[in-house]
């Protein structure tokens, strides 16, 4: 079947099966940041935007992404590297699979609530698992970029 | 993982009921749980072309499309003023932002898991369930019909006003619940519903009238134990039986002195 979408703002035309999932035709399509950490829905290292919201892409349907807007990591380059610098400013990764989807959601977070408290900086991340660390070293990086942002006046 | 042989987005219920009528077909919510069973679907029925991913907001009820996802019920202002928070309460815990972006209440209830928080918030909220061949049910009778081939349309929540306090019990944040408990006062009449238990929840009222002089310390523990003796609890990987009847009647008196503390701060607000 075929469908239409825009990836990252591009308008996508693309032949697909009734069972392909949206992770799996990300990554088709060159998005490789998009990457697969679990077979039970629960890991967020998929994460993509879908419509502006952050969804889980191993659990949705290709098929039900046509006509819908997806936004992947490769689409956010900016943000990603300016808040990024801060996560590696303090260290907190290790073997850094679980980045794309955490920054993702991140970002999400960024836009819905500008300034999170710490309670709901780990409520939103909560579907976010990294196996190397102890989330010391996101949460610190998290808040020093806030911080940042408050400084720079505008918002996240 | 599951294999799909045909995609369809329904045009209308009347498409979507007469193509899920064949046992190789399965209607589509958000695909959560139907991604881990094993097994083959010659035709998936997409209902997100239809509108129902909606609240809609009547002088007497919400009318929640069963495509509404469970961060929609999370942040709902009027269904979360309506039943003090316990709708986000209910679901705030389930896995991830990202995930209640996908997942259905229609998925959630049709499936009358015994695990659910959503089954259980919706139960003790006095839901009844449209359902699309079998019109309108109360969600208590739903939960204990048998799984046919009909179409869940709406969960619709009366507006009646009253105090409501959700409690879970988690290994792990983001696990699914050990148990669950839901009380709820409308008027005088109080219920509590409890649910993983891990069966499909089930409401208990104050047949005994233990709280007809009012929720105090003494009636809310009484209560707690009346509910205990009631409600059946069972065995598995996250909790044993004995473990979870304990927590029936903790969690209930919890939530029972929860929802006296609300009246209290009701009543200073007037
Ligand atoms: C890893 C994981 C953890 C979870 N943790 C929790 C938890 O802690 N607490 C909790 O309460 N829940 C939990 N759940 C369940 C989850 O919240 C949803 O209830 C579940 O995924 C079903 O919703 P869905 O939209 O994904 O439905 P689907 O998977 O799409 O559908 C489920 C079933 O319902 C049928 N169906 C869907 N919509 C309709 C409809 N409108 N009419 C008729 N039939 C329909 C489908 O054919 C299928 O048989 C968890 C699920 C997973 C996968
Ligand atoms: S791959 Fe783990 S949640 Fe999608
Ligand atoms: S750094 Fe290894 S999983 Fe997060």
């Amino acid at each position: 079947m075929q469908i239409e979408l825009w990836i990252n703002e591009k308008k996508v035309r693309a032949a697909i099966e009734p069972d392909t999932l949206l992770i799996d035709f990300l990554r088709e399509q060159g998005c490789s940041s998009v990457k697969r950490g679990c077979e039970t829905s629960n890991c967020g290292l998929c994460t993509v935007f879908m419509d502006e919201k952050p969804v889980l892409s191993c659990s949705v349907l290709a098929a039900r992404a046509d006509g819908h807007h997806i936004v992947t990591l490769e689409g956010l380059k900016e943000e990603a590297e300016g808040f990024g610098a801060y996560i590696a400013d303090q260290g907190a990764e290790q073997c850094g699979f679980c980045n794309p989807g955490f920054m993702m959601n991140a970002i999400a977070m960024f836009r819905e609530n500008p300034d999170p408290t710490d309670d709901e900086i780990r409520e939103y991340l909560s579907g976010n698992l990294c196996r190397c660390s102890g989330y010391e070293g996101q949460m610190r990086g998290i808040k020093a970029y806030l911080a940042f942002c408050r400084q720079k006046g505008g918002q996240a | 993982m599951i294999e799909i042989q045909n995609y369809v987005r329904a045009e209308s219920l009347a498409q979507a009921y007469e193509l899920n009528q064949k046992k190789s077909s399965a209607i589509i919510g958000g695909m959560l749980w139907l991604k881990m069973e094993k097994k083959r679907v010659a035709t998936a029925i997409d209902l997100s072309g239809l509108g129902l991913d909606m609240i809609e907001e009547t002088p007497e009820e919400y009318r929640i499309g069963a495509m509404v996802t469970l961060r929609q019920i999370e942040t709902h202002t009027g269904l979360n003023a309506l039943t003090d928070g316990a709708a986000r309460e209910s679901v705030r815990h389930i896995v991830g932002v990202q995930f209640r972006n996908l997942a259905t209440v229609g998925g959630s209830i049709f499936g009358r898991y015994g695990f659910s928080d959503v089954l259980t918030f919706f139960m003790a909220a006095d839901a009844r369930v449209e359902l699309y061949h079998g019109g309108i049910v109360s969600l208590e009778e739903f939960a204990g019909m048998p799984h046919d081939r009909d179409i869940l349309v709406r969960i619709l929540v009366p507006k009646t006003k009253g105090h409501m306090v959700y409690l879970s019990q988690r290994n792990t944040q983001t696990d699914f619940p050990v148990l669950t408990c839901c009380a709820a006062k409308r008027g005088e009449a109080v219920c509590c519903v409890i649910g993983a238990r891990p069966m499909p929840a089930v409401c208990v009222r104050d047949g005994d009238g233990i709280l007809a002089g009012g929720i105090r310390e003494e009636s809310a523990v009484a209560f707690g134990r009346y509910v205990r003796e009631r409600v059946t609890t069972g065995t598995n990987l996250r909790g044993s039986g004995e473990y979870r009847s304990i927590l029936v009647e903790v969690l209930t008196k919890r939530a029972l002195l929860g929802i006296l503390e609300r009246e209290g701060e009701a009543e200073r607000a007037d």
